[in-house]
């Protein structure tokens, strides 16, 4: 099989699709914003409780791409418990890394490092993104969806 | 050419002898847009490199030379769609344009308050959003006749919209994008006559596949793009019975629609240069030409014969797939196979089969209605033209494996 698309279809990715971690909405939600990519047709919405600035618990549910339920499911494990600050550096690093403009920041990333693929496949770059800026919206609570195009 | 030689007709497709990603290509996209052969190439690079010279304006000889290829295509498109008069052939940009110029140009002054246009539910967009548009501005109602399960329109369900009265327009596909269904096009527009409604086909996935007879099939309006049948894109036709279209108002103003132009008053060309305004894409049109001059050189009840055989193969080959589920399974079908795999999503198809050489579309085809109807949010499309063949579905039969494999 061609080693691009191994590195894009890691392990940890499949298994994510398969089992979405966090695929429920936290009861008591305070945020949430839905997003949707209109080319490929994937929709999530997404929901959290703030406190302050931080991510209390976070979930979401939708249907889309594996790489797009993969990046939902390891955004929502990594980002609960976090401070905004450090959630926006995340994704900084996250988001270079996948548009194939910046160095992997392991540290910093962790297990979000599987997604350094997508960079070779520039059409799936809205499915590793659209998640996070879903996110986004709903911390920012602008009640708008959230659209790739 | 008398009968059908595969490798022969291959041979004049350059595209398809590239390796992509390591892999051959397999081409299996001709629904969104066909290989083009290397007489369209070689047509289009000699009036860049010889016939350079602007149409029906100068009197050197390019300009003539130009003017000369260009007009010949519309009489070739005369004679591909059976039509009357070289002058019900107007050149487009695509189907899309030819749809919304009929919106635009014959509906938006005769629709009102009262009117219906009927459309059927397997319509790209570009057959829905044009006749929204002018229903908006209008105040006429947009209907729909539905598909069923397998994605056909029943007849009757057209009947019944045309029965209940105020139609004006009945716009329909003459084949599927989405599924490869093909309408009883003659059947609706004598229904659509018989309720004086006019009828426009969109015929943009039809054309690749047979030459319609317009006079024959009876339609007021048959729309198609050039770069579906071969030729280059940016092109395309609309063809009008002459007296709808001679009542259509002019879609754009500008050169060479015009006979004579002052300050007070302008007076407008007759059919087909009132409809053309502006420089047209020359080069493309005389592709166009060279991509019909092409398709007269073949048997085409072999490539019928070929192209139904390959069909089905392909929808055996698919459905022999365990977990695959075809979309789309009326019983007069052509040209597109929509599948959805239980294991993956049609986008992770369209990646991984891309990395094996496989070249399919995936999403929702410009059909949303369609896939909202299949409950569905897209699917994988394998579409196929002539120069298609059995090892082509083989390896797309493959690839749909190494996907199970991988999600399994």
């Amino acid at each position: 099989m061609n080693s691009d698309l191994r590195e894009l279809y890691q392990e940890v990715i499949l298994d994510h699709a398969k089992a979405p971690r966090n695929f429920r909405f936290p009861e008591g939600a305070n945020r949430e914003a839905q997003g949707d990519n209109p080319l490929c047709g994937d929709n999530l919405t997404v929901k959290l409780i703030m406190d302050g600035d931080t991510i209390v618990d976070i979930g979401f549910q939708g249907s889309g791409c594996a790489i797009s339920q993969a990046a939902a499911s390891t955004m929502t494990e990594m980002v609960k418990g976090m401070k905004l600050d450090a959630v926006n550096e995340i994704f900084e690093n996250y988001h270079a890394v996948v548009m194939g403009e910046g160095e992997i920041n392991e540290d910093l990333l962790g297990k979000l490092a599987v997604f350094a693929g997508v960079a070779e496949f520039p059409m799936r770059v809205k499915c590793a993104t659209l998640a996070w800026h879903t996110m986004q919206h709903a911390i920012a609570n602008d009640g708008e969806v959230v659209t790739t195009e | 050419m008398s009968g059908f030689d595969i490798e022969a007709i291959r041979a004049d497709f350059p595209a398809l002898h590239q390796e992509v990603r390591g892999k051959k290509l397999i081409y299996l996209d001709s629904a969104a847009t066909a290989l083009k052969p290397k007489a369209v190439i070689e047509a289009v690079a000699q009036v860049y490199q010889r016939d350079c010279g602007n149409i029906h304006r100068a009197v050197h000889l390019p300009s003539q030379r130009a003017t000369k290829s260009y007009e010949n295509t519309r009489k070739q498109v005369q004679a591909f769609l059976g039509a009357a008069k070289s002058s019900e052939i107007i050149f487009t940009s695509g189907t899309t344009q030819s749809i919304n110029m009929v919106a635009q140009c014959y509906g938006r002054p005769r629709l009102g308050a009262g009117d219906k246009v009927l459309i059927t539910g397997l319509e790209h967009h570009s057959n829905i959003v044009p006749w929204q548009m002018v229903c908006e501005q209008t105040g006429a109602e947009l209907i729909v006749a539905h598909i069923d399960d397998n994605g056909d329109v029943p007849l009757e369900r057209i009947e019944e919209h045309l029965k209940a009265g105020g139609v004006r327009i009945v716009a329909f596909a003459h084949v599927s994008n989405a599924l490869g269904t093909v309408l009883p096009a003659k059947e609706i527009c004598a229904m659509a006559k018989s309720h004086d409604a006019i009828s426009v086909i969109d015929g943009a996935q039809a054309v690749p596949h047979m030459a319609p007879n317009v006079a024959d099939l009876g339609c007021d309006f048959y729309a198609f793009s050039g770069h579906k049948l071969y030729a280059p894109t940016g092109t395309g036709v609309l063809y009008g019975r002459f007296e709808v279209l001679n009542a259509m108002a002019p879609y754009q103003g500008g050169g060479d629609m015009i006979r004579s132009v002052t300050f007070e008053k302008t007076t407008y060309a007759d059919l087909p240069n009132r409809l053309e305004a502006g420089t047209p894409n020359i080069a493309g049109v005389i592709g166009m030409g060279a991509a019909l001059s092409y398709l007269e050189t073949l048997d085409w009840a072999a490539v019928t014969k070929h192209e139904e055989e390959l069909f089905q193969y392909a929808d055996e080959s698919l459905r022999a797939i365990s977990g695959l589920r075809r979309i789309g399974t009326a019983a007069h079908s052509m040209g597109a196979l929509s599948f959805f795999l239980d294991c993956a999503h049609p986008h992770d198809i369209g990646t991984i089969v891309d990395t094996e050489g496989v070249a399919l579309r995936t999403g929702h085809h410009c059909a949303q209605p369609v896939m909202k109807a299949f409950g569905v949010p897209a699917t994988a499309r394998a579409s196929l033209a002539f120069y298609n063949n059995r090892a082509d579905v083989d390896a797309l039969v493959a690839s749909v494996r190494t996907v199970q494999e991988m999600f399994s």
